[in-house]
């Protein structure tokens, strides 16, 4: 990877500006995970007037720095990429003080810059890091990436495939075909949404519901065509809105599919993203505003619950390792969720599910408490695979 | 007064009551040290007459009732009087008396005037800040149509809304604010009884933690999301700030108005369980402040001048600084609030956004438009709303209702 944006703790996928990630610090370790620092951290003194890195070459992947401020003003310490682009930073150092810094840095040359009092001038050291990026340091997480980034294509190919036949439907202003075809063309999409969200404009354009459009924008995609579908009942004059939705389904497919991912997807974005999935559920789907037309909503919410178990299953080496317990919660609430949500399946139904205005409120109370179960834990993910 | 001795015998701080419990003969100084300590920055009542209605500028105090009435009556001249009654109670009530001829003493056989659950607890610093809806210019009955003040608008539909009907709007507002929630419940319950048969509530909303404060030297309290809220309000003692920010003027279109101020209510739904599996980075991000100091992004302090530049650019406090909204600025006033479930298993908690303005047209608007690419908006939904104008402050002998209806 030519510049690995670090995301150590932030996600990568629903924040394409995010360019900082910095776990560490002592007082940010939580209960059951190791501090940063000790034997492998690799040693800061900052002072006043200088900056001392024990160590200038690197190995590409998580590099802990353990900086301490012999200095007798406040300090803050930056990793930038060439450019000033900022890598990590860790502000507010007191003197005295020792803290740590955690960063994923892949190949390439970097400064290491110590700003004492917070204010220019600042104090720096080159670094260089060689080898393969961060994630390919662990070759379980670079499986783990290699198998996310080719199930993202594979859905992105599955939607766009359905998504064309419920197009023709669509168009030919067969209502009650392009009824059937519209949700199975969106479980690709809801699968992968943390990704697809990631590439600025374009999860609005395909996604967009009419509650959330802000004035003058123009509505477009999926749910304009669930509009025309289920209240008025009539395709007439909105067939360029499908056209539409084709084009930007493959705008989606060169951007998964580009060599470079912007922004890349990392081990911990694609944890991350699974998280971000539940969150969908609890937010959209539980409530039944994703899919207030045709109100099948049941299907996107299976969608993203299967697109979190992707995630997990892959990394679920590591996280079997790293923190067994963890994984033992999640195999269980996967497992609620599921069985919970067969409840409703229903062979003939829009998607294979049952109408979610069918669904009384103890029962969505039911599921919401499953997903609240599986999303909680799946919160914790991300900081379990990435250290 | 009966509210000093009131304090005196309970402490205002938990140490006090516990330290009584434990060892009796210490009690007593203990409570005394705390009623001392509180009452250096919380007096015990804030005037109700002046220039301007307390409730806006005035120290944040710790708890709301807030609560909105519709006019049930279409005799204007019933309304005034309810309106005269109302501020009369409201002025009793705000120096710790109650209302009318009390809630003991009176003739057996009626009900007392007062309903008395407020008897013996201090004033509180209780304030009674009232406000009229568009609607209510909109009554044919009422022939307020020519008063209504052009800021007065009806607010836009904002991108995500999600508002309950039985959350929004109404004729009147009332907001109460005290330290002790008994007191400001006791208020506006109080006026809803005086007010039966010309005014009934339509939707009322209880506050538990204030959001925002307004005076700058106290500790920035913090709302549901655990961040520091209300760092860059306006301080209630910025006489030039609030002049140009938050009164309306006698050339603003409406003379009546002069020395008021327009407040917009939002029922702000924070879904609290979401955000918090949100790493502690992401969250700082999204607000574009530390959690723990609340410094901005790339700074020190939390008062340290905020650097849009330094934050992502759908950072909350990046899209709601003036600098994005054309130099829009409000004085906030919310308050956290948690009413029950959802019935989906997790907390109905959130702010109940309060702000008060020169004009909405040029503050809560385009703040709130200029927050539509705010990162945010993922773990918020407005579900309640309200916009009313609040007249100046009562004169001795006068009526909160003598500028419009007159």
């Amino acid at each position: 990877m030519r510049l690995v944006r670090a995301l150590a703790c932030a996600s990568a996928a629903a924040l394409p500006m995010t360019v900082l990630a910095a776990c560490g610090g002592e007082e940010r370790t939580r209960a059951g995970a190791s501090p940063a620092g000790g034997g492998g951290a690799v040693a800061i003194e900052a002072s006043d007037n200088g900056c001392e890195v024990a160590k200038k070459e690197y190995t590409a992947g998580t590099i802990d720095f353990r900086i301490t401020n012999r200095g007798r003003e406040v300090t803050e310490v930056y990793v930038y990429a060439p450019g000033d682009k900022i890598m990590t930073e860790r502000e507010n150092i007191r003197p005295g003080t020792t803290v740590t810094l955690t960063v994923q840095l892949g190949a390439g040359n970097y400064q290491i810059a110590c700003e004492p009092g917070m204010t220019p001038p600042d104090f720096r050291q080159d670094i260089t890091v060689s080898g393969q990026a961060d994630h390919a340091t662990d070759p379980r997480l670079a499986r783990a990436l290699t198998g996310y980034r080719a199930y993202v294509v594979r859905q992105t190919d599955d939607s766009i495939a359905k998504a064309r036949a419920f197009v023709a439907a669509f168009k030919k202003g067969d209502v009650a075909e392009a009824k059937r075809l519209y949700a199975p063309s969106r479980v690709g999409w809801e699968r992968i949404e943390p990704v697809a969200e990631s590439f600025g404009d374009l999860d609005p354009r395909v996604d967009a519901r009419e509650a959330d459009l802000e004035p003058g924008q123009k509505w477009t995609g999926w749910h304009r065509l669930e509009k025309a579908l289920w209240k008025t009942g009539s395709t007439k004059g909105e067939e360029g809105h499908a056209d539409r939705l084709l084009k930007d389904l493959g705008e989606l497919r060169a951007k998964v599919t580009a060599a470079q991912l912007d922004p890349p997807i990392t081990p911990a974005s694609m944890a991350n993203g699974a998280k971000e999935l539940l969150d969908e559920v609890a937010t959209g789907k539980i409530t039944g505003e994703e899919e207030a037309f045709s109100h099948t909503d049941l299907v996107d919410f299976k969608a993203n619950v299967d697109g979190a178990r992707t995630v997990y299953d892959l990394l679920k080496v590591v996280v079997l390792e790293k923190d067994p317990a963890l994984a033992k919660e999640l195999d269980g609430a996967f497992a609620e969720v599921d069985g919970l949500l067969k409840k409703y399946e229903k062979s003939g139904g829009f998607g294979g599910y049952v109408s979610y205005d069918t669904v009384g409120k103890a029962q969505r109370k039911e599921l919401s408490d499953a997903v609240n179960a599986l999303g909680e834990p799946l919160s914790r993910l991300a900081a379990s695979v990435v250290r | 007064m009966t509210g000093v001795s009131r304090r005196r015998l309970l402490g205002v701080s938990g140490a006090g009551l516990l330290a009584g419990a434990a060892a009796g003969a210490g009690a007593e100084r203990a409570a005394s040290a705390g009623r001392d300590a509180a009452e250096e920055e919380a007096p015990a009542a804030i005037p109700f007459y002046g220039r301007h209605q307390a409730g806006i500028a005035t120290p944040v105090q710790d708890r709301l009732h807030f609560a909105a009435f519709d006019v049930v009556t279409r005799d204007r001249e019933r309304l005034v009087r309810t309106l005269r009654e109302w501020t009369a109670a409201a002025a009793a009530m705000a120096a710790g008396e109650p209302v009318g001829g009390g809630a003991v003493g009176g003739p057996g056989l009626a009900p007392p005037d007062d309903t008395g659950e407020a008897l013996g607890l201090p004033a509180s610093r209780l304030t009674l800040t009232v406000g009229f809806g568009p609607s209510l210019f909109e009554n044919e009955h009422l022939g307020l149509q020519a008063r209504r003040p052009p800021a007065l608008v009806d607010l836009p539909r904002f991108p995500g809304d999600r508002l309950d009907a039985g959350r929004s709007g109404g004729d009147l507002a009332v907001q109460a604010c005290a330290d002790d929630p008994q007191v400001a419940v006791h208020a506006v319950r109080n006026l809803a009884r005086i007010g039966f048969g010309t005014v009934a509530v339509r939707w009322s909303q209880l506050g538990f933690g204030k959001t925002s404060s307004t005076t700058p030297a106290a500790r920035t309290p913090r709302n549901l999301f655990g961040f520091k809220d209300g760092t860059a309000n306006i301080p209630g003692g910025d006489a030039a700030l609030l002049d140009r920010h938050v009164w309306a003027a006698a050339g603003d279109g409406a003379p009546w108005m002069a020395g008021g101020s327009y407040l917009v209510a939002r029922r702000i739904r924070m879904h609290i369980e979401t955000w918090d599996r949100t790493s502690l980075r992401e969250q700082e991000d999204i607000i574009g402040r530390s959690k723990g100091e609340g410094a901005p992004a790339g700074r020190l302090r939390e008062r340290d001048e905020v650097d849009p530049a330094r934050m992502r650019p759908d950072a909350h406090v990046r899209l709601a600084h003036p600098s994005a909204g054309g130099g829009a600025r409000m004085l906030r006033r919310g308050y956290s609030f948690t009413d029950g479930t959802d019935g989906l298993g997790r907390l109905d908690a959130g702010l109940f956004f309060i702000a008060f303005q020169r004009d909405p047209r040029t503050g809560f608007i385009p703040v709130q438009r200029s927050l539509a690419d705010d990162a945010l908006n993922e773990y918020v939904q407005h579900v309640g709303s309200g916009v009313y104008a609040c007249p100046p402050g009562v004169r001795e002998g006068g009526h909160w209702g003598e500028g419009l209806f007159t």
